[in-house]
This record gives C-alpha cells, structure tokens and sequence, in this order.
C-alpha cells in the first residue's frame, strides 16, 4: 500500500491522500480519468467493485472503490463537484465495463451527467419522472410524480455528452436502435426473466444482435428509505432485497454497523450467523437450479430442488418463525437463540443432501439435452468477469477466484475449510456446475460446525440507542449470487446519511448484453437462468 | 345459505358475514328458477377451476412457486395451470410491490384478462405499500390502480394463507350472477370509471 501511495503521489500531487480502513484518494474530477488509467493499467486496479453516488448537501459526487484481482487491495477514490444545476464528471466507461450501468444509476438518482458515457438515459425510473429522488433537497410530494397509468415511450435514441477539446462539452444522439433493426420486448412480464426485467432485444432472424436492458419495475427506493430511519430500523430491508439471501445480506449490513461501532460480537453469535448463512446458501442454489432447469423445459428438475429446499426453510422456521424473510440477525448478534432441535435438523440435512445432489446429476446434470442446450452458450472470459464484475459463482465459473469468504474473510470463515469453486470454461453449463459444488462445500462447512456450536451470549451488548461516528464504512460479503456490499456513510447520529446495497445482480444484469451478442434467441433464456439474478435485488 | 367449500367446512371460515352479505344481496332481488340454476352451475364450474397468472415481482412469488411445488401443492384444488399469458388465465395473484413504473403494466395485464377475472392482492406490499409505503417510488396498493377483489396478508403470506385466500376467491364466485352482474361486475365497471386511462400511448 505504501508502494501505491508513492506512486500516486508522485504522479498526481493535486490527488488528496488519506491512509483509512483503505488507501482513500481525493482527485478532482479533470484528473480522475487519468487517474484510473494509471490505477488500471500500471497498478493492476482492474475491477470497479462499487461506484457510488453521494450528495454531501452542497456538493455532489462518486465513490468508487476499485479492487486489484491479484494483490486483492482495495483503494477508495473520491470525485465530487460543487454544480447542482448541471453536475458534471468524467465517465470511466471506456475503462471499466461494468461503469456503463453504474454511472446511469448515479444520473438517475443524483443527475449528475457522465462525460463520454455513451448512453446518458434514466436507468430505474420513467423517462418522466421529475426530479432526481437521491438529492437531499429532492421534491417527495406525490403530486410531482403521481402513478401515471400511461405507457411511457420507448427510446430508440438516447444521448451522449462528448468532450470534443479539454473543456468543451458537446451533446450529441446516439442512437440505439436504428429503424431497419427488428426490435422484439422481452418482459417485463415474462415467465422466464426471473422477476420484472425488461429487455429490448434486436434480433436478426433467430440471434441476437442487441440487448437494451430496462431495470426499475420493481425499484422500491430502499437506499432512500434508509436515509431516514434509525439503523436497527433500516436492517429488516435487507431481507427484503434479495429474498434467497435474505440472512447473508442481513449479515452484511450488521457486520458493517459492528465495524463502525467496533463492537465484539459474541461467538456463540458469529457460528449461528454462519450457519445460517450457508443454509441459505443451499436454499438458494436449490431453487436457482430448479427454476433454472425448469426455463429449459426440465419441469421434474424444479420439483426435486425445492423438496430439499422446503427441509431447509423447517430448519429456518422453527429458529426464526419464518419462511423467507428472517429478521434473524441484529446489531450485535441473532435476535433470538437457536432451536432445541437445530442441530439435529442439521444432521439430518446433511445425510440427505450428498444422496439429493446425486440424484439432480442423474436426473438433469448429464442429460443429454442438458447438455445441448447449456455447453458453450453464453461463455463468459475470466477478463471480462473482471470487467463486468461479475463475482459470485458465475465470476468463478469463468476461472476469477473472487469468493469474498476467502478474499476478504469476514466472521469465522477464515477458521473454516472449504473449497473456492473455481471452474474455467464459463459457459451457462459451468455456471450451472459451479452451483451444485458449492453446495456440496456449504454441507462441509455446516458438517464442521454442526458440533461445535458453543455456550454463552447469541448477543453483545449494545446501546440502546445506536450512534455511529462520523465516517463511512464498506463491507463486502459473499451472498448466493456474489459479492454484496453495504457502505454506510454517517454524519454522526442515529440515522445514516448514505446507505448504498452494491448488488451482485446489478453487475450480473449489466453483463446480459455482452453475454447474449450473437447467441440465438432461445439462449437468452439459458444464459438469464445461468446468471439467476433477483430482479428485487438489481432495483432495490 | 352456506357458501362453502368441499375441503373446508362453514364453521371454519372467517368473513362469513362479508359473504352473507352478498347472498343476501343476490337473494334480494329475486332470480328466476331457469336462471337461477343456470348460475349455479357456471359458478360450480368456474370456482372450481380458476387458473392464475404467472405474475410475481418479488418475494411473494417465490412462495408461489413453493405454493405450486410439491409439498403445497395447489393441483389439489385445480389452480395449478398457471398461465404465462393473461389471455387464458382467470385471476391474477399480484405478488409484491408495485412501482410506478409498473403501474400501467399491471393495468395493462389486467385489462388483457378475459372477464370473469379477478385479482388478488398477496401481501403487505400488494395492499398498502406494506414496509415500502413511504418511499417515492411505490403504489400505494395496487386497489389504487385496479380493483382488488381479495386481499392476503403477509410478508410473505405463507402457502397456506395463500390457498385460504384463493379459497376465499373461490366462495366468492359462488355468490355471483351470471346474467345481470350482482355483486361484481357493476362495481368493477365503476372502479374502472373511476380510475381511467389517461392516455394509451403505442
């Protein structure tokens, strides 16, 4: 790190240098892009891990926080400027591929414009919307933005602000779609998108030749929300944003509150929320292989899976009292002790899954059509998994070791022996492959722990009023899908003044396009289920 | 009369003065015996086999899906022919929040069903906006945009709340009039009167 802070300094002396949890970099925004091309390619920062929107009241800005894949350091860059009326930044688009989608979220939220992005359009809300809701000083009066029951018109152009000299901005139409192009809509009610996403697809005959991605059906402004709640109060969202991953997002937002507090969390408290986590984890992949099998036609495949699934769901409920949205983890620890029987139960799932996934092998894995349909469609390089952050077990399906419990271990995975599922020929079947071993590795983990669970406190003590200081905290875990992070930033005070969810479905959704180019129609479908994005978890 | 169904006896039910009521009401204006018998049996037929639309936008619909999987198992009671298109289906299950960019979808799908339809309103989200009431973003509840005809609660409702509620559905499309439209279809025309279409854009 010491290393990098010299060279940055030397290089860029008007770059403010502050030594953090991170190595913090405070650029303007006329040196940001050169910036991150020495970051990328000198210092080897190749991946945007999370690109984020602020508004500190009289300025506006981004936070990015850009990850080294070999060295897996983390530094944290801020660019910010004081223009409410027209904001304006550099885009790294050109650099970072998985930006494209990032920085349209920032300018529907916050408005600030990206220079050279090619596609400065709304991301979530209509093309109508007044406003940008983000903004501390935004109008929520529900007569600006009343629920309009007309369709709102689809763009076939979009623009482009292009520094044309140093200095000189000039708005320019690019367009999307061109008129000769046949343009078909996918969703956003569709059976086989896995929730409301839409998809403008161009397609020539049978392959795809574009893809428009419309997200926002089901943006329910929880980021926003968050800003005016205390912190217990903002934690029962999570479950709500990717509801298979319900606990391990909770995690998330605790573990980054208890680093701001410093709080100790009693072990008791950190090997049930593991626990829980990997139980999650195997729910999760059950239902994302079944409903994944069934978009291929295999209707028997969803059937076996959520038989397992609905075992693991009685272990949850009979601990939380809940199906799907726990409210199990708090500030501190777990709300409420573990079942008399919990590990029991456990026991009794971990004999049943090593014969259940033989049995989806025999079933599905090595079927033939399986095969046909999933091999070779939708490959995804290890490069471009890096570029699109596409982390999780798709990122791992195309060889990038990003598995956060290792990378970056958090709780009591550092203690634990498992296998990061790594898997190199990125095709829809890998991805498919990689969930299945991942389960396997979760039974390991649960196998390990079922014994050991032990005595004492499932909570620490915490105030009952809970204050953090002023600062800003990013915390990533490993959820179903990938890498989740939670950064709070804090003025002080009971309520955050920024609570952003960095999603692994939105970097995954943002990657369709690339993944689809030149594959046929049907494959769209086959490369959706492979990803299994939560659309919830995209909108927020 | 005792609106009911096979699998559950009358005692059981909640609401049982909400369904009086709508007796009462058919009963009211009299029918005659050729009619009368005539409704029985497309009410026998069309309670007993109401087929939902695929639609879920969030959590609500993964319980759904558990709802249509084998443990839960809704081919018992013959919902289980879940239509992707609003075209075949008979009601329609909205699961989860609604935004305001999906607004005019919903009433798009809906005004895509073929009548009789109905919908139902599965949990908090889909009643009142439920944990996500305050935010910019999100419809009130969707009997704002359209005409809700049962409403389950839950966050998620389980299985079982969600075949209550169908069940519910299901009584109620016994106490209905065929010709005429008692206790349904006037005052869906006057929801739908009441909340027009601005405009109908491409």
């Amino acid at each position: 790190m010491a290393n990098l802070q010299a060279i940055v300094a030397e290089k860029f002396p008007e770059a403010e240098i502050v030594n953090g949890e991170t190595l913090e970099l405070n650029v303007p925004d006329a040196k940001w892009h050169s910036l991150a091309t020495t970051l990328k390619n000198e210092l080897g920062f190749d991946n945007l891990t999370a690109l984020i929107g602020m508004d500190w009241g009289d300025l506006l800005g981004v936070v990015y926080y850009l990850t080294n894949t070999s060295t897996w350091e983390v530094v944290r860059v801020k660019v910010t400027t004081a223009d409410r009326v027209k904001p304006m930044l550099h885009s790294i688009t050109d650099l970072y591929a998985v930006a494209g989608i990032y920085e349209r979220e920032v300018y529907d939220f916050y408005g600030i414009i990206f220079i050279n992005h090619p596609d400065m359009r709304r991301l979530f809300l209509r093309n109508d919307w007044v406003g940008f809701p983000f903004r501390k000083d935004y109008d929520a009066n529900p007569e600006v933005n009343p629920v309009r029951l007309d369709h709102e018109k689809v763009d076939d152009v979009t623009v482009s602000y292009v520094e044309t000299a140093p200095g000189k901005i000039e708005k320019r139409k690019v367009e999307i779609f061109s008129p000769e192009q046949f343009v078909v809509n996918i969703g956003p009610q569709h059976p086989a998108t896995h929730g409301v996403l839409r998809l403008r697809t161009a397609v020539d005959g049978e392959t795809i030749t574009k893809i428009d991605l419309y997200l926002g059906y089901i943006h329910r402004g929880i980021e926003k929300l968050c800003e005016g709640l205390t912190y217990p109060q903002t934690l029962h969202f999570t479950d709500r944003l990717d509801y298979l991953s319900a606990m391990i997002n909770r995690h998330a937002l605790c573990l980054c509150v208890e680093k701001a507090l410093n709080l100790e969390v009693p072990r008791r408290a950190q090997v049930i929320r593991v626990m829980m986590d990997e139980l999650m984890r195997i729910s999760s992949h059950l239902l994302a292989i079944g409903t994944f099998c069934m978009d291929l036609g295999a209707t028997t495949m969803l059937f076996y899976p959520l038989r397992e699934r609905e075992t693991i769901l009685d272990i949850l409920e009979r601990t939380t009292g809940a199906r799907m949205t726990f409210n199990y983890n708090c500030i501190g620890g777990v709300i409420a002790d573990l079942d008399p029987n919990f590990q029991a139960d456990v026991k009794k799932l971990l004999e049943i899954m090593p014969k259940a996934i033989k049995e989806y092998n025999k079933v599905f894995t090595g079927n033939v059509i399986a095969h046909n349909r999933m091999d070779g469609v939708g490959v995804l390089s290890e490069a471009d998994a890096k570029d699109y952050n596409c982390t999780g077990p798709t990122g791992r399906a195309s060889g990038w070791a990003c598995d956060i419990r290792k990378r970056h271990p958090y709780g009591i995975y550092s203690e634990l022996q498992f296998d990061e599922v790594v898997r190199h020929e990125g095709d829809s079947m890998a991805r498919f492959k990689a969930r299945i071993s991942e389960m396997e590795q979760s039974c390991r983990i649960l196998a390990q722990l079922v014994d050991q669970i032990p005595e004492g406190d499932i909570c620490a003590k915490v105030p009952k009023i809970i204050k953090l200081p002023e600062g800003h905290w990013f915390q990533q875990v490993e959820a179903c899908r990938g890498a989740f992070g939670v950064y709070i930033e804090s003025a002080g005070g009971n309520q955050p003044l920024r609570v952003k969810f960095n999603s692994p479905g939105f970097c995954l959704a943002g990657a369709v396009d690339h993944l689809t180019r030149g594959e046929k129609i049907a494959d769209l479908i086959t490369i959706g289920g492979s990803l299994d994005y939560v659309v919830p978890d995209i909108d927020r | 009369m005792e609106v009911t169904t096979k699998s559950m006896p009358y005692g059981d039910w909640k609401d049982n003065e909400y369904i009086e009521g709508m007796v009462n009401e058919l009963k009211a204006n009299g029918v005659n015996v050729v009619v009368g018998s005539l409704d029985k049996l497309i009410n026998w037929g069309r309670s007993n086999s109401i087929w939902p639309l695929t639609f879920a936008t969030s959590c609500c619909g993964i319980e759904f899906i558990s709802l249509g999987a084998a443990r839960y198992d809704m081919a018992r009671f013959g919902w289980e022919v879940a239509r992707s298109s609003p075209r075949q289906a008979d009601f329609m299950m909205v699961a989860g929040t609604i935004v305001h960019r999906m607004a005019p979808v919903v009433r798009r799908l809906y005004d895509q069903l073929a009548e009789p339809k109905y919908v139902i309103a599965t949990g908090g989200c889909a009643i009142s906006g439920g944990p996500f009431r305050h935010s910019y973003h999100v419809v009130k509840g969707v009997g704002e945009i359209i005409p809700v005809d049962v409403y389950c609660p839950g966050c998620p409702p389980r299985p079982e709340a969600m075949i209550y509620a169908i069940m519910q559905l299901s009584r109620k499309i016994k106490v209905e009039r065929f010709f005429g439209g008692v206790n349904r279809q006037e005052k869906q025309q006057d929801f739908l009167k009441n909340h027009p279409l601005d405009k109908m854009a491409d």
